[in-house]
């Protein structure tokens, strides 16, 4: 029996699109159960979304918490697969304080992983498969790309601690430049000595008109290879309807400890926050003593409840 | 068109008159009426004054593309949203005070009376320093006259206030001023007309 659109409200009609084109594209499904030891979020607190965890202690004593993230039980539950990539997608609920603090929501989330020899090509199908998800969702869409290593090597650059450097990216992530400037000279540093880092933070919209001048701020600071990596893994965008819904932007910033490489995020017009999130997380994957490369994104389906069809939503 | 939430009150109208310099003027915003909305289609403003503390809220959450708002709020709210611009306007520091001659008891739980529950926490627990957070809402001076709390942190301008309570500034936390700030995903889809205004604006404040 083939269930009709309508009964269907715009979250669920999005999830089964979503995992229909996942599915098409090779990826398998990824089920879990809802719970998952606590001790694995305790160990990665900073890599969940909010802080707080659902726990209760299970009927053999064991404290278990409501699922608030999905990619660390499929990481801690995969196997390396050197040589090879392992493709999969989830549909799932998590449990998350929601960002305005008023206590835990549950939110559906589909998203795909990929596990295992994660390189260029791979990287450039999981970009196109984000931009192809936020198209199913809306013909505006814009998708913002950006590459933590040329990130944090102009950061690197200047930050004489780890405390300095948490506060310049945040400021990273805030298009806060003039913040940047004064953290530099409260903390004694030359006059101009951020000027690279801002000159990239203000380095953002289409990848052609962006491109050349990032090569070049990359090769002088000697990061060309990233460069070169995020030119390569946006190429496939180039001549397709889809080229001028990518932005380059550096703001798009992610926690270091677990995240490396293309970092991005999706925005639909008329959705206030990001509706999609993703990027290569091979950090993540050595703190849990795995040798694979990864790459994987979220959708976040809650956000597209208030997507209609007069808001020329394709939903 | 871009909507603007601009925060009620002194602050508000010295800001007001910035973007008017800059270009971006809406003259029926002045004149004394209840209306709340303000169109300028000509100039592709649309003005809305709003309590100073909720104007975070109203970027945040893509009600207004951009607003300006003090950085004591985005110390204590940390709205996600790009602050693009610090106005120079609305100058004050957020500080410890603390009454004249008062000495700190590193034995004791410091109790600190404050309306920016989150700075204070931040400060302190940066210096390993075991306090006691006493939210209120307002008239915070008054707390360490009547033994409610040790000190305070909140938002000193002149002085004055503190002044006349016999109470002294004992640290100085961070500076605050106004600052121009636009929700994230908005800025994607209005990027050319947000930069417009930035750009305009920044030429107001570097002549101030």
């Amino acid at each position: 029996m083939m269930i009709e659109d309508r009964v269907m409200d715009a979250q669920e009609r999005i999830g089964f699109r979503l995992r229909a084109l996942y599915s098409s594209c090779g990826y398998n499904r990824y089920r879990m159960s809802k719970f998952e030891e606590y001790d694995l979020y305790s160990r990665n607190k900073d890599f969940l979304f909010s802080e707080g965890v659902i726990t209760f202690t299970d009927t053999n004593g064991r404290l278990m918490a409501l699922k608030p993230d999905v990619t660390l039980s499929i990481v801690k539950n995969g196997r390396d697969t050197p040589g090879q990539v392992r493709k999969v997608y989830y549909h799932e609920n998590v449990y998350r304080v929601s960002s305005a603090e008023d206590g835990f929501r549950e939110q559906t989330q589909v998203g795909v992983e990929c596990m295992g020899s994660v390189e260029g090509a791979c990287v450039a199908e999981v970009l196109k498969l984000a931009a192809e998800s936020l198209k199913l969702c809306a013909e505006d869409f814009v998708l913002e790309v950006s590459h933590l290593d040329i990130l944090s090597a102009l950061v690197d650059r200047i930050a004489p601690d780890d405390r300095v450097r948490a506060q310049i990216l945040e400021c990273a992530g805030e298009k806060n430049t003039h913040g940047i400037r004064q953290i530099c000279r409260e903390n004694g540093l030359a006059e101009g000595a951020e000027e690279p880092l801002i000159e990239l933070l203000s380095l953002y919209g289409a990848p052609k008109a962006v491109l050349p001048k990032i090569r070049a701020l990359a090769e002088e600071n000697g990061v060309a290879d990233a460069a070169t990596d995020l030119s390569r893994a946006l190429a496939g965008f180039t001549g397709t309807d889809m080229e001028n819904r990518i932005q380059i932007d550096f703001s798009a910033t992610s926690d270091m400890k677990y995240y490396n490489g293309i970092a991005f995020k999706g925005f639909i017009s008329g959705i206030p926050g990001s509706v999609l999130s993703g990027g290569q997380y091979d950090h993540l994957m050595r703190r849990m003593g795995r040798r694979d490369r990864a790459i994987g994104f979220a959708v976040f389906l809650n956000m597209m409840e208030r997507l209609t069809e007069e808001a020329g939503i394709n939903a | 068109m871009l909507n603007i939430a601009l925060p009620k009150g002194r602050l508000g109208e010295k800001v007001y008159a910035m973007f008017a310099g800059a270009g971006f003027e809406c003259p029926e915003l002045l004149e004394n009426s209840r209306k709340l909305i303000f169109d300028n289609p000509e100039a592709g403003v649309r003005y809305f004054w709003v309590k100073p503390s909720d104007v975070a809220i109203y970027v945040a959450r893509g009600a207004a593309d951009v607003g300006v708002a003090g950085k004591d709020i985005l110390l204590e709210y940390r709205p996600d949203v790009y602050e693009l611009l610090d106005l120079n306007v609305g100058k004050c520091r957020m500080c410890v005070a603390a009454p004249e001659g008062f000495r700190d008891n590193a034995d004791r739980t410091l109790r600190v009376a404050t309306k920016f529950s989150r700075i204070a926490r931040d400060y302190y627990s940066a210096m390993g320093r075991d306090i006691d957070i006493i939210h209120l809402n307002g008239s915070i001076e008054i707390a360490p006259i009547l033994g409610l709390s040790d000190v305070i942190v909140d938002i000193v301008e002149t002085g004055t206030t503190l002044r006349e309570n016999h109470l002294a500034v004992m640290e100085t936390i961070v500076p605050i001023s106004a600052r121009l700030i636009a929700n994230k995903a908005g800025f994607k889809f209005k990027t050319e007309p947000i930069e417009r205004l930035v750009r305009e604006i920044r030429k107001e404040v570097e002549a101030k």
